[in-house]
């Protein structure tokens, strides 16, 4: 019977997803629910920050600056339970998907800026993220990140989020939940793909170096 | 608050909080095991580039140059390119990989007789096929810097591999043979939906962001154009089977990845510059190379290839595209 109502669920948000011409979010109105919340949870602001910048110590990723069909469709998800996190389910559940399509166009429309990044990693260690961002790991079958998500890793389109200037923590945490298979939301797997074959070493090094990319730069180390 | 709503998410959270999700994802690399007595070619890397000191330094950066063209090809648009595409577009992982239509192969079997041109071909005169077919383009010219830099790279890549050995693993786009199964329109659309899509849009045309292109369109005017060797339907067909969708080779099925590249090749694309003036006529002059592609025949009742587009290209033929006789 569950299982029904979940399949029934999936369907409407996927006959929803094919339905052309959505209507886009409305900022203002995003601004009002980021910091009222659902009604049953906590309002966004509280974690990503009061302008989306997220928090690398609690692992919040950045919404400033991504982009709106990327956060609408993250947010159906863990509406549905297509994407799981216990934090953001309870969080969103009461949202309608008008309104989250007001607070995709709001962080969408906020500009983009890094994550603050507290702590130091090595430099090996950066030097070993910059070559997996731009040249990958083609011996092991990774993909420079670049590839799919663009110039200075700045993201590209609905399905391939910015990821220069997001919270290392939570980079780390989501490559870890496609290994393990926690996350699964990504089309084609064309993600799992890749983040399944990354060692432990390279998620740690990979995440540091995009944490510290330039969000709306092109793709310098900040100083 | 929408009460439905909340029981239809606590079961949702439920359920996959009970599903065995936790299970260790993994997606395959399927790529074909090399064949019994063939030669495997194990490239260097960039690394190894850096690291080797038997190198003059000046090598060492001719090479990094031609490295860097290789990868960075549309910094020569309008000179070189004039399309969307690169050389690792279709050569992926640097050109070093198998399977992956490696070209250090060039340097160790050229010269040698090509079918596609009917001559013997140097080294340099098989890159500016590359450049006049797949990128649509100028070739750079014949004893250039640039054209030292590109070959010094390729050469680079062959270290250690044997001079004229053929029977080379994981070389080209050919691992799924040239018999094409019965090819249907459609489902290769369908393929192509549910595949390619996703990064090279529904039109067919790529991503593109902050004016550089991410993933490169796979038809019209800024695509390879109908002399180019992914225009025959068995070289796509392998190089997609084998390369695509990126990060999981061999996930297509075989047929699925001819339907694909069927559906790609029947779609408007450049001139080639080989084009007499009549497209029936050059695909019956050059019917060795289009008996395998879809271009002087008619699709979904258009004759494909039927136009002197050029595309970005400001003419036909480059002037260094031409026969040897050596008399």
């Amino acid at each position: 019977m569950r299982y029904s109502t979940h399949l029934l669920l999936a369907g409407a948000l996927s006959a929803l997803a094919c339905s052309p011409a959505l209507a886009q979010g409305d900022a203002a109105r995003g601004q009002q629910w980021a910091s009222q919340g659902d009604g049953s949870g906590a309002p966004c602001l509280a974690c990503h920050g009061a302008n989306g910048e997220g928090n690398d110590a609690g692992g919040f990723p950045r919404l400033a600056g991504l982009d709106a069909d990327y956060l609408t469709k993250q947010m159906l998800d863990y509406r549905s339970g297509a994407r799981v996190s216990p934090i953001m389910q309870p969080n969103v559940d009461s949202f309608s998907e008008a309104q989250i399509r007001d607070l995709a166009a709001y962080y969408a429309g906020l500009p983009s800026r890094s994550v603050t990044v507290t702590g130091t990693v090595s430099d090996e260690l950066l030097a070993l993220g910059e070559t997996l961002a731009n040249n990958g790991d083609w011996d092991s079958y990774i993909p420079p990140c670049a590839t799919c998500h663009g110039p200075g890793n700045r993201g590209v389109g609905a399905s391939f989020p910015a990821l220069a200037g997001q919270s290392p923590n939570y980079l780390s945490q989501q490559l870890k939940a496609w290994q393990s298979g926690q996350r699964h939301n990504d089309p084609n797997q064309l993600m799992a793909a890749v983040a399944t074959r990354l060692s432990d070493q390279q998620i740690e090094a990979v995440a540091a170096y995009l944490g510290r990319l330039n969000a709306s730069d092109d793709g310098e180390i900040k100083p | 608050m929408n009460s439905l709503r909340y029981t239809t998410a606590v079961t949702a959270m439920v359920l996959s909080l009970t599903t065995p999700l936790a299970a260790q994802t993994e997606v395959p690399v399927n790529l074909p095991t090399y064949e019994e007595g063939k030669y495997v070619h194990q490239a260097p890397t960039v690394e190894d580039l850096m690291a080797d000191e038997s190198l003059h330094p000046e090598l060492r950066e001719v090479i990094l140059k031609g490295r860097d063209m290789f990868l960075n090809t549309q910094q020569f648009r309008g000179e070189y390119v004039f399309n969307d595409m690169t050389c690792k577009s279709c050569h992926m992982g640097e050109g070093r990989m198998n399977w992956s239509g490696p070209v250090w192969p060039a340097v160790t079997t050229l010269p040698d007789f090509r079918g596609k041109n009917r001559h013997v071909n140097s080294v340099e005169e098989r890159i500016a096929g590359c450049f006049a077919y797949s990128m649509n383009g100028q070739p750079p010219a014949y004893g250039s810097d640039d054209m030292l830099a590109m070959v010094a790279y390729h050469q680079w890549l062959a270290r250690s591999a044997p001079v004229y050995e053929r029977n080379i693993a994981g070389r080209g786009f050919s691992h799924l043979g040239r018999e094409r199964p019965e090819l249907d329109y459609g489902r290769g659309r369908e393929v192509y939906e549910q595949q390619c899509a996703v990064c090279h849009g529904d039109d067919g045309q790529g991503q593109h962001k902050d004016g550089q292109v991410v993933f490169p369109p796979l038809w019209g005017d800024d695509s390879y154009n109908w002399g180019a060797g992914m225009t025959r339907i068995f070289t796509a067909a392998s190089f997609i089977k084998n390369n695509m969708p990126l990060g999981k080779p061999g996930s297509l099925s075989d047929d699925d990845a001819w339907q694909v590249a069927n559906y790609i090749n029947s779609q408007e694309r450049p001139q080639d510059p080989r084009y007499t003036g009549d497209v029936r006529e050059t695909r019956e002059q050059f019917y060795n190379f289009h008996q395998h592609t879809n271009y002087g025949t008619e699709v979904n009742g258009q004759l494909l290839g039927d136009h002197d587009n050029t595309g970005h290209k400001p003419f036909l033929k480059p002037d260094n595209l031409r026969p040897r006789t050596f008399e």
